[in-house]
């Protein structure tokens, strides 16, 4: 007995402690990790002094980082919070980089050369304003060097060694609109201007030492203001003023205000279109931008306007430096067909050129969104200039003497939406060079590794045998493997651009950059979308490539129409782009494909009317024999609607067009507004697979799951609740859980959690739903997992009926059969909060699984789902220990070594898609955010395969050995026969 | 039993011809020998003694026949003892007694024939031995059958049947979820 017990306990132990955790060897053996910071907004290059030389630049993701001027790569980066965007960052006393951030209320200091936070200042915020940052340039190491904030109505100047306010001005922020904070020759005087009703002109006069308002002037126009103004030099600034048609130069360095005014028709009579100002930091320059034009102006001293030079549209020109003879140069980049010309002007030398390069860029980057240029003294004593230029899509590109010296693919810090593919299948006729060659590397990497694993390796045969595995050309080829490990990612950016990552290195395979595409299909303003697959070739097509479809929406009104693009997986070329005559309010993917592989696409308009994609004959064939079982949904979260609709034959609106239907409102579920407010849904994956519909528990039980597709979960908190957490008490908030069956409409399941509030994060897969949220009473996260279980089917349980196949389990559902369900359902505490969740999927489904939970430090935690198992019971029989039933507790444990992200962070993790394998242990993860992390798992071990390190060569030794060892026992054998025959 | 093998001969010779004679005399007379009297002596030239060989391996092969016959008892015995000491869950150790106690059943009865072909002779009766033979081995293959079901690997259970049961299609389909916008 006792040796039963012992038994049962080691299964039991072997069971429940399935490590995940990698060895520090194998750290970047399946997985890659790659940083990006995001588009930039704003860059400060600090190059003057010996030592690195770099580029701070703040980001539209709320980052700030210091990039390597030689390289590109990322000395240091820090990413703010989501609601803490960076405003505006300078370089103060040559050392410290200052962060003005959440709207001009936290000032922030960091440390040049390693990025530690030096000293941080919340500054008081009545009401939002522009943020303004102005950091004096002359500042050197005295001690009271000041730095001036102003955000939120109010102006501080704070101490630049720790941060200290010194003293603070508020400018009632209802009326008057600050534009500008300057101070001027080093005087002890900083302006603030800006306007006051939007039609008078103020200047205020501010003690640096005190902070008190030493004059203030104002002036009135009756025309009033439009947008913002620009300070041109000293003590002449240029505004538009309401009707955009006229220019004003105001100058107040004197002791009274003087304003010229001009006509835009009168200097620029070439150009039409309504002007606007674009804001610079040009000394002396300013620049106008009427309809098709790039006016830029000069302004002389006395205020006086006139034109400098124009150029035509998609031109950047940056803001002015200084150089080291004093003067001022400023680039101006103009767009050819497949290149810009740079051009560096110095603002004194308008007429000539001081540099002029033609770069070529590739297509795929667009135009030139933003440039930043930055000086150097060559060894010849003249000046140099490099030009940081921030691309369409998102990238930054360093050119330097008319050379890319380095580009960085930041739009892949805002992926949007993404898919997989799968590579090419290997063509016959490999050359038997290439094999034998390879033959040989692996003949020679398994000696090494077997010296490794005989531990005869000297440190040297280490680096190199850990080099081998990194750098395994298997990993990398552009071919189809047998495990399905190889595979292309295929992401959508925010900027509209579409890229495929190889998994095996996560290098960039092809790029297209679809919103150029979109203008010339006249789709003005083009937002992107979705990414869908659309043709996935399988057994009669297989020599064909499969396709992606990415959609996107022209302008971000209701009704705009569309474009679809289907894309060529494998080469990134655009197979079809179609301009839409309809509005996309949905996108469904159909479970059908027609005869050439293609899926079938509904797009819902904004009539509610669906269109059917691809238009071919066959498909509508398809399509019309499954109409009656095609259902859709749709869920407003503003209005806490969920209809369910049919289809119908043929459109009201539009009868000629045969691929458009008419659709029925079947049923609507209305959560009231005053008591419930929709705050996650979430469905199951459309590709997951299901190995099994039974359930075995203990004593050999069988339990029905409810497996449908057509599950959708909902859940809805209070509405006083839906802020954030602690802002209501536990008796006012409530977390409502709903299952509803997306055809018919009904509620299979719905519980309530009293004291329980969002964020709600929920993952369905199978049969069960596990959702995250805070407990409020508990004052801790907490983990509910619901369990479904089909109770129709519950009497199945007759052994001849089973054998002989004489029962009903494999004939069809439907969802108005009304399946009756048992419902079982455990809550845990759970110590973090998450921004995303997951759960991973397999080639067949038979693999136990695991929920993989974005954690608020952005690592990904891999959770077996046998810890959400709502059949736990504190004191489990032991049956239900062989079952591998885990003893309730009232926590969910965090095993340190189930990281899946090991020591990386996905910074600013927003999404992690799980993709099978061929594999079927196996689920390969891509996790993105700011980064992108990929790795492959197997929530069970690797039971299907051998382990990476195997050594083949060792078990070959041992095989031949034994072939040998007993070639020659029979030998003697034999001999010894005769003889013994002679004796 | 294995030590006396080598004079089995002479020591079942022996005792088949008392045997057989001391009943035929008490037959004959329905008197008992007296005390102290042994035939045997008297008739050890005796012309009958080639028919008397013959019956004497005749008693000697049922015998034997029988003694085969009861040999898987014991074996019987020290499978169930294993089996209790392998347990009841589903390891190497259990599995492979297990399936020895079904093969070796399984093996013995496939062998039946053989097994009580030296012991074949027209006087001699080997069906009931044979039956028992059977009888025996049927029951330690039963006794392999039950381990077997205790350990759970008999498809007794509707959970055998179900387990690999692909889910069943669904007749409707409905997609869609959150309005882009």
């Amino acid at each position: 007995m006792a040796s039963r017990f012992c038994l049962g306990l080691l299964l039991l132990l072997l069971h429940s402690f399935i490590s995940l955790a990698v060895y520090e060897d194998q750290i970047g053996l399946a997985d890659w990790h790659q940083r990006y910071i995001g588009k930039t907004k704003q860059a400060i290059f600090h190059s003057h002094k010996t030592g690195r030389k770099r580029v701070v630049v703040s980001t539209e993701e709320n980052a700030i980082a210091s990039l390597d001027l030689r390289t590109g790569d990322i000395f240091w980066r820090h990413i703010f919070g989501e609601n803490d965007s960076v405003n505006q960052v300078d370089i103060a006393l040559g050392k410290y980089v200052i962060t003005l951030s959440s709207e001009g209320s936290i000032l922030r200091a960091w440390n040049l050369p390693d990025g530690q936070l030096v000293w941080e200042s919340v500054l008081q915020f009545s009401a939002p304003s522009r943020s303004l940052l102005y950091v004096p340039t002359n500042i050197g190491m005295e001690k009271d060097s000041l730095i001036f904030a102003f955000g939120g109505g109010w102006l501080h100047a704070v101490s630049s060694i720790d941060g200290e306010k010194v003293w603070k001005k508020e400018f009632p922020a209802e009326s008057l609109d600050i534009q500008q904070v300057f101070q001027q020759d080093h005087s002890d005087i900083i302006y603030a201007v800006g306007f006051l009703d939007s039609s008078h002109f103020v200047v205020y006069h501010i003690s640096v030492k005190s902070g008190d308002v030493l004059k203030d002037s104002m002036s009135s126009l009756p025309n009033g203001f439009y947008g913002s103004m620009v300070l041109v030099s000293g003590g002449i600034l240029v505004a538009l003023d309401a009707s955009r048609s006229t220019l004003f130069s105001i100058n107040f360095a004197g002791s009274s205000m003087s304003i010229h005014e001009k006509y835009i028709a009168d200097i620029v009579p070439k150009c039409s279109g309504t002007a606007e100002i674009v804001p610079s930091k040009l000394t002396g320059l300013f620049t106008l931008r009427i309809g098709a034009c790039m006016v830029l102006f000069k302004v002389n001293n006395g205020g006086h306007i006139e034109i400098a030079n124009t150029f035509s549209y998609p031109t950047i020109i940056s803001d002015s430096i200084s150089t080291t003879e004093g003067n001022q140069a400023f680039v101006v980049v103009q767009h050819a067909k497949k290149s810009v010309q740079i051009t560096v002007k110095f603002v004194n030398d308008l007429i000539n050129d001081a540099l002029k390069e033609i770069v070529e860029l590739e297509p795929h980057r667009g135009n030139v969104q933003k440039v930043f240029i930055n000086n150097y003294v060559r060894t010849d004593r003249s000046n140099g200039f490099r030009v940081l230029l921030v691309m369409e899509d998102h990238s930054l590109i360093l050119v330097q003497q008319g050379k890319i010296v380095w580009n960085r693919e930041d739009g892949l810090a805002s992926i949007i939406d993404s898919t997989t593919s799968e590579l090419p299948i290997e063509k016959d006729g490999v050359s038997v060079a290439k094999v034998e060659h390879s033959l040989f590397e692996w003949l020679k990497g398994h000696m090494l590794k077997l010296k490794g694993s005989l531990l005869l390796a000297t440190p040297d045969d280490i680096a190199t045998i850990q080099e081998m595995r990194l750098k395994s050309s298997e990993k990398t080829k552009m071919i189809r493997d047998h495990n399905g490990f190889r595979m292309l990612i295929i992401v959508l950016t925010k900027a509209g651009k579409v890229f495929a990552l190889h998994t095996g290195d996560g290098r960039v395979v092809w790029s297209l950059l679809l919103p150029s595409l979109c203008i010339s299909k006249g789709c003005e303003y083009p937002s992107v979308l979705k990414l869908k697959l659309w043709k996935v070739p399988h057994h009669h097509a297989m020599d064909e490539s499969p396709s992606v479809l990415a959609v996107i929406k022209c302008g971000h009104g209701f009704h705009e129409s569309g474009v679809f693009f289907i894309i060529d997986s494998h080469t990134g070329k655009v197979r079809i782009s179609q301009k839409l005559s309809h509005s996309i309010l949905q996108v469904i993917p159909l479970p059908f494909t027609d005869s050439t592989e293609q899926r079938l696409h509904l797009v819902i308009d904004s009539n509610f009317d669906a269109h059917l994609y691809p238009r071919t004959a066959g498909t509508i064939d398809i399509f019309s024999r499954e109409i009656s079982n095609i259902y859709w949904y749709s869920v407003d979260s503003v209005e806490g609607i969920i209809k369910g609709h049919s289809l119908q034959s043929k459109c009201k609106s539009d009868m000629e067009d045969g691929y458009c239907f008419n659709t029925k409102e079947l049923w609507s579920i209305i959560f009231p507004a005053h008591s419930e407010k929709l705050a996650a849904i979430a469905t199951r994956k459309s590709n997951e697979v299901v190995h099994t519909q039974a359930k075995v528990i203990a004593d050999q039980d069988v339990m029905y799951k409810y497996i449908s597709k057509n599950l959708l979960f909902v859940a809805t908190v209070a509405p006083k609740a839906a802020g954030e957490i602690g802002s209501v008490t536990p008796e006012e908030a409530r977390l409502v859980a709903y299952l509803i069956d997306t055809v018919t409409g009904r509620i299979l399941h719905r519980v309530t959690h009293q004291g329980a509030q969002g964020p709600v994060n929920a993952v369905v897969s199978e049969n069960w739903v596990v959702y995250h949220y805070f407990n409020l009473r508990a004052h801790r996260y907490e983990m509910s997992v619901i369990e479904i279980y089909d109770q129709s089917r519950a009497g199945n349980k007759d052994i001849m009926k089973l054998v002989l196949g004489n029962h009903n389990l494999t004939s069809p559902i439907s969802s108005y059969s009304r399946p009756e369900v048992a419902v079982k359902s455990q809550s845990y505490f759970f110590t973090h909060s998450v921004k995303v969740m997951t759960v991973t999927t397999t080639a067949r489904g038979i693999t136990s699984k695991q929920l993989l939970i974005g954690t608020i430090a952005d690592q990904i935690l891999a959770l077996d789902k046998r810890y959400l198992d709502p059949r736990r019971t504190a004191t489990p029989t032991q049956s239900e220990r062989e079952e591998g039933i885990i003893p309730l507790t009232d926590s969910l444990p965090i095993i340190p070594q189930s990281y899946v992200t090991h020591s990386l962070q996905v910074e600013g993790l927003r999404g992690i898609t799980t993709i099978p394998a061929k594999l079927e242990s196996t689920t390969l993860v891509f996790a993105y955010g700011l980064d992108l992390f990929f790795t492959r798992i197997a929530p069970s071990r690797t039971y299907d395969s051998l382990t990476e390190d195997f050594n083949y060569v060792l078990l070959l030794i041992t095989i031949v050995a034994l072939v040998v060892a007993i070639l020659v026992t029979w030998v003697l054998s034999e001999k010894k026969e005769l003889r013994d025959k002679w004796r | 039993m294995e030590k006396g093998k080598g004079l089995a001969r002479r020591w079942a010779i022996e005792l088949a011809e008392t045997s057989a004679l001391s009943s035929s005399s008490s037959q004959f007379s329905g008197i008992p020998d007296p005390p102290g009297y042994n035939i045997s002596l008297h008739d050890q030239d005796d012309s009958t003694i080639a028919g008397q060989k013959k019956d004497a391996e005749a008693a000697w092969k049922s015998q034997k026949a029988w003694e085969v016959a009861q040999a898987p008892f014991k074996n019987l015995v020290m499978m169930g003892f294993m089996m209790w000491m392998a347990g009841s869950t589903v390891h190497l150790f259990s599995i492979g007694i297990t399936f020895s106690a079904l093969w070796q059943p399984i093996s013995a009865l496939k062998g039946v024939g053989k097994v009580f072909e030296p012991y074949k002779d027209k006087r001699v009766d080997t069906l009931a031995p044979k039956l028992l033979f059977i009888a025996l081995n049927l029951a330690g293959l039963g006794l392999g059958v039950w381990k077997l079901n205790t350990l759970g690997l008999l498809p007794t259970h509707p959970s055998d049947w179900v387990s690999s049961l692909s889910p069943a299609p669904e007749v409707e389909f409905s997609g869609g979820g959150l309005l882009i916008n």
